[in-house]
């Protein structure tokens, strides 16, 4: 186990920079995931730890040790795949104990080690099977197992349940968590999955363009988001953003009619900003006490709750409404929210004005 | 026994329906609703398959006819058409002493035959093997050029070079040896090609993992691409095998010594050359016969081996 720091660390392609200078550190044992838009360089991040990918400029160390120089397997990481990356022509047990038997270890050793693994995670049965009679979830604990099997300092996972169905990841999220618990491993995590982040990261970091935007515990991001991305990628449905100016002190009058008063931080009378009102913070409210109001113009009916799609002008909002409170298509909403539930973001740089 | 009344024939329905294995007394009932029920066309079919199968089949019973009986019956007109008694005698002669000029006996031509087509074949597969490896999973300078040269050399069969080449094996000291029937038409463009498209299809990250799991190049190559080419490499052993037996023209050239003739040179030198002895036509076809037994055998052994391959790998 070890930590892993990243000190302003760069990737280039050519003359195209495609990660602008990450810092963070991960403490030892943590669970970090790193989640984005496809695009925004986090598996690149990840394979750079990796040893997959060179380091254009800056340092990635692992324990005590930078690791920009080493080949892979001198980093003591364990990596699994999207795909799983299985070799199709081993059985289970043989895809286990590879990386050991290249590494010389004893018979006796490596048979203790694949039946320990293969316990842990319920692979008993299937250790003689090639990878082609197992099930995608099957795959995957495969290729977890072969991550064990090495105990290494830091397991990489990109993106390991991509080509799971929604219910098979469900449970192997669940997997995942109970088998950091057990193992304590530091592990980061790629993602594009909001959810995921959410549910596994003991912290996460979002990136965007190449760039970490904010780094810190899934709660902590939800509601304290750094800029306007953030905010908009954490949470589902997403947080709903409508152009203002702003209004006098804790006012900000939007662009599409209404007024929005909010708790936190201030904005000068005139200045562009966005205003950001998560869904499950709006309610709808009498005509007086509404901060703005919307055309129905969609109503989702998802049983525990109901999304009512708003549209403000140009802009759209989304509410959602408990079990029974429903809208009908064509009506006119009026909602409010608390002031410290309302977030503001500069128009041109998206940061938070706090 | 009605077939379509157990319940277990009828769960295969579906399955034999698919591959045209339905069994007769159903088959005729589906048909009854299907428009295309025309007996005619069903024998015009079989009569053509009957005759693309005479055609080529024909001639090599006569063939082995002509390998049973004696060298006056061959030269009868008509030539009977039902094995004679000599089948072992003429075997055994053509075996053991040859026939017509050539004075090699047919055993050491198959072998000289299998060692060549052996060595081409093995050494086809290693050699590319070897080459699609480097072009595919190193990146080295003028890589693509190589790449290129090796694909631009499919325009350059051994039959077009020949002189050059030739010329070359004999500087080297090469004529009547193995080497030189043999190592000229080992370089192979299409086995190359065949092998870089394999390897383009395995997936990126099983080379990742290999490398986290400690597997230097070439352990990757022996551990994990071999193993999963083992498919292409037995559809290419069955191609190049017979292409390497059929050779004609290369060993003709290169051996001067009849203890290394190629039995396909054999067979044309026993019915060429010496106006004086009558060509022993029964052994010339006993010769024929055996030369086609061993990629007859590789075909139908590998077959199997394919298949089985081709169940077993799978990405």
């Amino acid at each position: 186990m070890a930590k892993v720091d990243f000190h302003n660390v760069r990737k280039s392609y050519g003359s195209l920079e495609v990660i602008h200078g990450v810092d963070a550190r991960v403490a030892d044992g943590e669970f970090i995931v790193i989640v984005g838009p496809s695009g925004c360089g986090k598996s690149t991040l990840l394979r750079m730890v990796a040893g997959l990918e060179s380091i254009t400029a800056g340092e990635i160390a692992i324990g005590d040790r930078i690791v920009n120089e080493l080949e892979p397997k001198d980093r003591d990481i364990a990596m699994v795949f999207q795909n799983y990356a299985l070799y199709p022509h081993m059985s289970v047990y043989d895809n286990m104990a590879y990386g050991l038997r290249i590494r010389g270890m004893s018979k006796e050793e490596i048979d203790q080690r694949v039946r320990k693994a293969g316990g842990i995670l319920e692979l008993g049965p299937l250790l003689q099977r090639k990878p082609r009679q197992l099930s995608g979830g099957q795959r995957q604990r495969v290729a977890m197992g072969r991550a064990i099997v090495r105990e290494p300092k830091v397991f990489l996972f990109d993106e390991p349940l991509s080509n799971l169905d929604a219910k098979l990841r469900v449970q192997m999220r669940f997997e995942i968590q109970k088998l950091h618990r057990t193992l304590g491993t530091t592990s980061l995590y790629v993602t594009h999955d909001q959810v995921e982040a959410m549910t596994l990261a003991h912290r996460m970091i979002v990136m965007n363009a190449g760039v970490a935007e904010q780094i810190g515990s899934p709660m902590d991001v939800y509601e304290d988001p750094a800029t306007r991305f953030v905010a908009g990628f954490i949470g589902s449905p997403s947080m709903n953003f409508l152009a203002g100016k702003g209004a006098g002190a804790g006012k900000v009058a939007l662009e599409h009619g209404g007024i929005v008063r909010y708790a936190n931080g201030q904005v000068e009378t005139g200045r562009d900003v966005v205003v950001g009102i998560r869904p499950e913070h709006l309610t709808a409210a009498d005509p007086a006490d509404a901060m703005f109001a919307g055309t129905v113009e969609m109503v989702e009916q998802l049983g525990a709750d109901t999304l009512v799609h708003l549209a403000h002008g140009a802009d759209n909002a989304i509410v959602r409404r408990p079990q029974g409170q429903t809208a009908a298509v064509g009506e006119t909403l009026h909602v409010t929210a608390e002031p410290s539930r309302v977030y503001l973001f500069d128009a041109a740089s998206g940061l938070r004005l706090r | 026994m009605d077939v379509s009344t157990t319940p277990e024939r009828k769960a295969r329905l579906p399955f034999l329906a698919r591959y045209n294995m339905l069994p007769r007394t159903i088959l005729r009932g589906r048909r009854e609703g299907m428009v295309e029920n025309r007996p005619l066309l069903d024998v015009l079919t079989h009569i053509v398959l009957i005759i693309g199968v005479a055609v080529i089949a024909f001639p090599v019973y006569v063939t082995f006819v002509a390998s049973t009986i004696t060298a006056e019956q061959v030269l009868a007109a008509p030539m009977p058409l039902v094995p004679g008694p000599h089948l072992i005698d003429n075997y055994r002669e053509a075996l053991l002493r040859g026939a017509g000029n050539s004075a090699a006996p047919v055993w050491m031509m198959m072998v000289n035959s299998l060692v060549s087509a052996l060595i081409i074949a093995i050494g086809k597969i290693a050699i590319s093997l070897i080459s699609a490896f480097a072009i595919v999973y190193f990146r080295f300078p003028l890589r693509n050029f190589f790449f290129w040269m090796i694909f631009v050399t499919l325009m350059l069969p051994v039959e077009v070079r020949i002189l050059p080449t030739y010329k070359i094996v004999s500087d080297l000291g090469m004529l009547d040896s193995y080497a030189g029937l043999t190592l000229p038409l080992i370089a192979s463009a299409t086995a190359t090609f065949l092998f870089r498209q394999f390897f383009l299809t395995i997936p990126d990250e099983l080379a990742e993992a290999a490398r986290i799991d400690g597997a230097g190049p070439m352990r990757f190559f022996w551990d994990v691409v071999i193993p999963m080419s083992k498919t292409s490499m037995a559809a290419l052993f069955v191609i190049q095998f017979i292409y390497g037996w059929n050779q004609y023209l290369w060993p003709l050239i290169v051996t001067t010594q009849e203890n290394y003739y190629t039995v396909v040179i054999g067979i044309k030198r026993m019915i060429v050359g010496g106006g004086d002895a009558a060509i022993e036509w029964q052994l010339v076809m006993a010769t024929a016969i055996m030369a086609m037994l061993p990629p007859a055998a590789v075909v139908i052994l590998m077959q199997r081996w394919f298949v089985k391959g081709l169940v077993d790998t799978e990405k």
